[in-house]
């Protein structure tokens, strides 16, 4: 509750710096529609030459890039600019004024900087997802409903651990934009069902940069594939990097020293 | 004569120590650039797979052959001049550039090459573990690949002067991000990246055929396969000769009233 409290208060700052710069919004509106329709381009042109890829049918490989852009707005409008800022905050011993506030340290970092407009690529996101489910014409049932929010919610939870994780290292090494590059270029295989690619991809998709659980197994959940073991192992996952990536932050914050004297 | 040469050789020297110095981020574009061929490689595969035969003559290894030399003639052709221009315009370093007797655009031009020439390192066994992950089946033909390296020249200076054009809009314009992701989204379907031009609709590969995009990567690619008619590579080379010329003359002409409009704050 606090945290939805704090970045509640975090995103309405965020709003009134952006709502400063209104031309921005067209800019950003320009760039997902560009965005948007270019991957749906794609789409497009690959099913203009078949049915179905390993099995995914037109609108259901349309309901992907629909999760691909939520989740993907979704890290743009809060993950990735609140830890862009802590980064710089470390490497500028700014990180003090944070640690002086009397609330948990890696909650503040996390939702310290909040990029409105952002909001369009998860709309956008949320928009094709929702025509390609009703294209599918398939019910989607209250089970298959609450399997793919969870499914969704877990995705997020451990694309928020892998990104909380790799920040941290801020602690050790001064520059990581190149690692985060890293992670944008791969999250761009997200765009496709993780089953077309070979096995060894798959792997690195799933255990490396965790695109398989941000977007491929809620996009399953959605069109019926998911079985409950994989949303199991989905949960578990999700509490072990959750997990985890807390100690990797009490560890790292403990290798801080501040920039005062 | 003496006099270009020598100054290509300086300016070559010193762009080669720069990118050694700054090899972390260029190794981290390197991977971007594997990992996007190697994602459409994998999508065309998976639909060869699924129809069960080819797709417009391409099956999943003839596909593999394609974006494998996509990859490499992209390294050897592509430009980072839109992504960067914006900045020497907003922070004014440009004035440094401008008070050299010589235009900025041959220490561009120099920058380009070295970063090619130092990520060979990396471009090579990138390419050989795609290769091996993949297994292309090349069918080359004789002819084809002989007019190839005049194809990837034509493309190369296309390409960049090209670009170079279009980023000085952020002479009129201080945030360029408009114009860079309208060309890309444009060049993406257009340039054969997303897919070989063949397997776009019919009226969309006819107009495609005839524009730069193409020209700068699509056809030095087929020709390297060997997938283009006599009749056919020699009117694409036409079309590449006519865009070089083309955007020769676009760049000097932006270039010329761009100047007028740039006024910055000295550093």
């Amino acid at each position: 509750m606090n945290a939805l409290r704090l970045l509640w208060v975090f995103a309405r700052v965020g709003a009134m710096g952006e709502l400063a710069y209104r031309a921005n919004f067209w800019l950003q509106l320009l760039e997902s529609f560009l965005a948007m329709g270019s991957t749906l381009g794609v789409v497009a042109v690959v099913v203009s030459q078949t049915d179905s890829l390993h099995g995914w049918q037109p609108a259901e490989l349309v309901a992907v890039v629909g999760v691909y852009f939520a989740i993907l707005g979704t890290i743009n409008l809060v993950i990735a600019p609140s830890l862009s800022q802590f980064m710089q905050d470390v490497r500028e011993g700014t990180l003090d004024f944070t640690l002086t506030k009397p609330e948990d340290a890696q909650l503040l970092v996390s939702v310290s900087n909040v990029h409105v407009f952002k909001l369009i690529d998860v709309v956008f996101g949320l928009a094709v997802l929702a025509l390609a489910t009703a294209r599918l014409g398939t019910e989607v049932g209250p089970v298959q409903a609450l399997a793919f929010a969870s499914a969704l919610l877990l995705g997020a939870a451990i694309v928020y651990s892998f990104w909380i994780a790799l920040a941290t290292m801020a602690f050790w090494f001064i520059r990581l934009e190149n690692v985060l590059m890293i992670f944008w270029m791969v999250y761009g295989a997200g765009r496709w069902p993780l089953g077309i690619y070979p096995d060894w991809m798959r792997w690195g998709l799933t255990l490396l940069v965790p695109v398989a659980f941000a977007v491929t197994v809620p996009a399953e959940a959605l069109t019926g594939r998911l079985d409950a073991a994989t949303l199991g192992g989905a949960a578990l996952v999700a509490s072990f990097a959750l997990a985890g990536s807390r100690l990797f932050w009490r560890r790292g914050l403990r290798q801080y020293s501040g920039a005062s004297a | 004569m003496k006099q270009a040469l020598d100054l290509y050789g300086t300016l070559l020297r010193v762009a080669i120590a720069g990118n050694i110095q700054y090899r972390a981020a260029g190794m981290v574009w390197m991977l971007g650039m594997v990992i996007e061929p190697v994602i459409y490689l994998v999508v065309w595969s998976a639909v060869a797979d699924s129809r069960g035969e080819s797709v417009a003559g391409y099956d999943a290894r003839d596909f593999a052959a394609y974006y494998l030399t996509f990859f490499v003639l992209h390294h050897l052709t592509f430009t980072w001049i839109m992504e960067v221009f914006q900045y020497r315009v907003q922070q004014g370093s440009l004035s440094f550039e401008l008070l050299r007797p010589i235009h900025p655009i041959y220490a561009d031009i120099a920058d380009n090459v070295a970063y090619k020439l130092v990520m060979l390192v990396v471009m090579i066994p990138a390419a050989v573990v795609i290769a091996l992950a993949f297994e292309p089946r090349f069918q080359p033909v004789g002819w084809s690949l002989a007019l190839l390296p005049i194809a990837v020249v034509l493309a190369f200076f296309t390409r960049f002067f090209l670009e170079w054009g279009l980023a000085m809009s952020a002479f009129w314009t201080t945030r360029t991000t408009a114009v860079n992701r309208t060309y890309y989204s444009i060049y993406l379907f257009l340039s054969g990246r997303a897919a070989p031009i063949a397997l776009l609709p019919a009226w969309l590969s006819g107009v495609a055929e005839h524009l730069p995009f193409y020209a700068m990567i699509g056809f030095p690619v087929e020709l390297a396969l060997g997938k283009l008619s006599p009749e056919r590579a020699l009117s694409g080379l036409g079309v590449q000769l006519v865009w070089t010329l083309f955007a020769l003359g676009f760049v000097a002409m932006v270039w010329r009233r761009a100047v007028r409009r740039f006024s910055a704050v000295g550093g």
